[in-house]
């Protein structure tokens, strides 16, 4: 019960996730956003490492390399929010429209 | 302890669900980012209840610690003062039926599916097992990461930085 409880879980979290980086008219609740959907991603991981793999636990040691990969691209996305806001003084994603024809 | 099992699972699921609804839909980005740290620390508390204790106290130290700081540090720093005016945005159907016609087609897969699994075998250490998966079989992606890191720090301060003709 606890296996699909956790699988619905982590379901969840990423649809809610998708939900906010389309919809949202701020970019760092987009990023916010984005580091939900890499957490349900790590609770699917870590469940499925915990029922199915429970003696080599491959899974938390992928799970360990999504974490250093999302502070990683949390780091540089904030860099680029920071350069973008220093230009074009907005946050709505919805005006980051330079690179259009 | 089943029933310390269930009751913490319950409890933590039901943090974590209501945080996210709140990361997306309170109009405070503040707020979003502050429940954003509650949720991963409820995270790592699932991850516990999941025999994970090293990523669990991996997830309260880089998430929390680290990401959940970055965010809120860009917060204090990209603040416009004129919010648009959100009134004027047309409802978002399209995202709205894809997220949901995912999210049921997910659970519909979760519930009738005849999940096989093991019986579970009691593993001490978690530590040793994956320090050991680290540096036999994972040791290429290992030394990558640290390359990545390594990149990412200096092209975020590269891209952050003022540029030295403003100052």
């Amino acid at each position: 019960m606890l296996f699909q409880s956790c699988l619905l879980l982590a379901a969840g979290m990423f649809c809610i996730g998708l939900y906010g980086v389309l919809t949202s008219r701020n970019v760092v609740r987009v990023l916010m956003s984005l580091e939900l959907l890499l957490n349900a991603v790590n609770l699917n991981l870590i469940t499925f490492s915990n029922f199915v793999d429970s003696h080599e636990m491959k899974g938390q040691v992928l799970a360990l390399f999504v974490i250093a990969l999302a502070a990683a691209e949390a780091a540089i996305g904030l860099a680029i929010i920071l350069s973008i806001y220093r230009n074009q003084r907005t946050v709505d994603p919805n005006q980051f429209n330079l690179l259009k024809w | 302890m089943e029933i310390v099992q269930s009751v913490s699972s319950y409890t933590l699921t039901t943090g974590i669900l209501l945080g996210c609804l709140g990361i997306i839909l309170l109009p405070s980005i503040v707020y979003a980012a502050f429940l954003l740290g509650a949720v991963f620390f409820c995270l790592a508390g699932m991850y516990v209840l999941l025999h994970a204790d090293f990523v669990a106290a991996t997830q309260v130290l880089v998430y929390v610690g680290a990401i959940n700081v970055l965010i809120l540090f860009a917060i204090m720093l990209v603040n416009p003062q004129d919010a648009p005016a959100r009134a004027l945005d047309s409802p978002p159907i399209v995202p709205s039926i894809a997220c949901i016609g995912l999210l049921g087609l997910l659970i519909q897969m979760i519930i009738t599916t005849a999940w096989i699994t093991p019986p579970w075998t009691p593993e001490p250490n978690s530590l040793l097992v994956i320090g050991g998966h680290l540096f036999s079989d994972c040791l290429l992606p290992f030394e990558i990461l640290s390359l990545v890191l390594l990149v990412a720090l200096v092209g975020a301060i590269v891209l952050a930085r003022r540029d030295p003709a403003e100052i």
